[in-house]
């Protein structure tokens, strides 16, 4: 274990990692029309688990957790890149992004 | 001591900051507290002593992710007043369903502990005396290594799918022509074929196709460059 995080302790990592994921779903509930504070939304979700891994990994001594983060870190990469092209595209088909037109979407 | 006290900063402002980025009214105001929320997490994955992974967090999600998303929401021209009309609707049942999660994982929390042997049973071999990003390359470029290719294929997979999916007026790109989607029957592409007993599909020419041949429905270009051609002149003479 770290001495830095040994002095704080294990609990109040995981308590703001509760608290954030906890805003994450929040924001997926409040913002249902836009598309792009859902995707943020969505990042905040994969940074309160991030941020399990790390405090986990480093109260245990075990580096997998932190290599674990670096491959979450390449997929919400991936899944921001991909999603936000999305919006660009169905923003040009549709000149908005609005989320309950996307049933539109036939074929 | 001192690790308590900026713990506790890093913490408020990461939480203060991710509260805005879900109730701010303006997007770009929004993405600018995503900036700050992820300087805020780094700085707890320093106290935790990831140095390397605090730093990875600046650099990817700083410098890359939320510059993209930035760039999006200042690209796109969007009418946000109509896309915050249902907050109200739904911010009493995510209220709600959030005071539910949250005091779920409270007493998950309350009632957990880690028990001694934990510790001892490592996935890794011991690095201890690696510095931390040292510790990483060991790892990640012999017991992980692929994991970490699987990682680039990842990343090379969303970079062709987020290239494909942008461009335009190529003859591989595929736009959406809700018109002749509208005007589609299902005469023109089904075709109930009676097989009488005994008899193979053979007979009736192999394995059924779409009447008009594959080729002339999915061929490159022909979901409507041209069509999508006219439509972009159609809208530029409006």
């Amino acid at each position: 274990m770290s001495p830095t995080l040994a002095a704080i302790g294990l609990g109040p990592y995981l308590l703001v990692s509760a608290a954030l994921l906890v805003l994450g779903v929040l924001g997926i509930f409040l913002n249902r029309k836009n598309v792009i504070i859902l995707l943020m939304s969505l990042e905040l979700v994969l940074l309160s688990a991030n941020l399990n891994l790390v405090a986990f990994s480093s109260a245990l001594g075990d580096l997998a957790g932190q290599v674990m983060v670096l491959f979450v870190l390449t997929i919400a990469a991936a899944e921001a890149a991909i999603g936000l092209a999305i919006v660009t595209v169905y923003f040009r088909n549709r000149g908005s992004i609005q989320v309950e037109d996307v049933t539109m979407m036939k074929g | 001591m001192i690790a308590q006290l900026f713990f506790y900063i890093f913490a408020g402002v990461l939480l203060f900051s991710a509260a805005m980025v879900i109730t701010v009214r303006n997007p770009v105001y929004s993405v600018l507290f995503l900036i700050l929320g992820f300087f805020n997490a780094a700085g707890l994955f320093l106290i935790a002593g990831a140095e390397f992974l605090a730093m990875l967090l600046i650099i990817v999600y700083v410098g890359a992710i939320a510059v993209l998303f930035l760039f999006v929401v200042m690209m796109l021209d969007i009418d946000f007043s109509r896309l915050r009309e249902g907050f109200q609707k739904y911010a009493f049942f995510g209220l709600c369903l959030g005071l539910v999660l949250l005091l779920e994982l409270c007493m998950a929390l309350s009632h957990w502990k880690m028990i001694p042997p934990a510790s001892v049973v490592s996935l890794t071999a011991n690095v201890q005396h690696l510095s931390n990003t040292e510790a990483l390359g060991t790892l990640v470029y012999t017991h992980y290594v692929l994991l970490f290719q699987a990682c680039g294929i990842v990343l090379l997979v969303a970079m062709m799918g987020a290239i494909t999916l942008t461009l335009r007026d190529h003859s591989t790109s595929r736009r959406q022509n809700i018109a002749r989607q509208h005007n589609r029957k299902s005469a023109d592409t089904l075709e109930l074929v009676t097989v009488r007993l005994g008899e193979s599909v053979i007979e009736h020419g192999g394995i059924l196709r779409p009447k008009g041949s594959y080729d002339e429905i999915a061929a490159p270009g022909s979901y409507g460059v041209e069509e999508s051609k006219c439509l972009y002149k159609e809208e530029k003479g409006e």
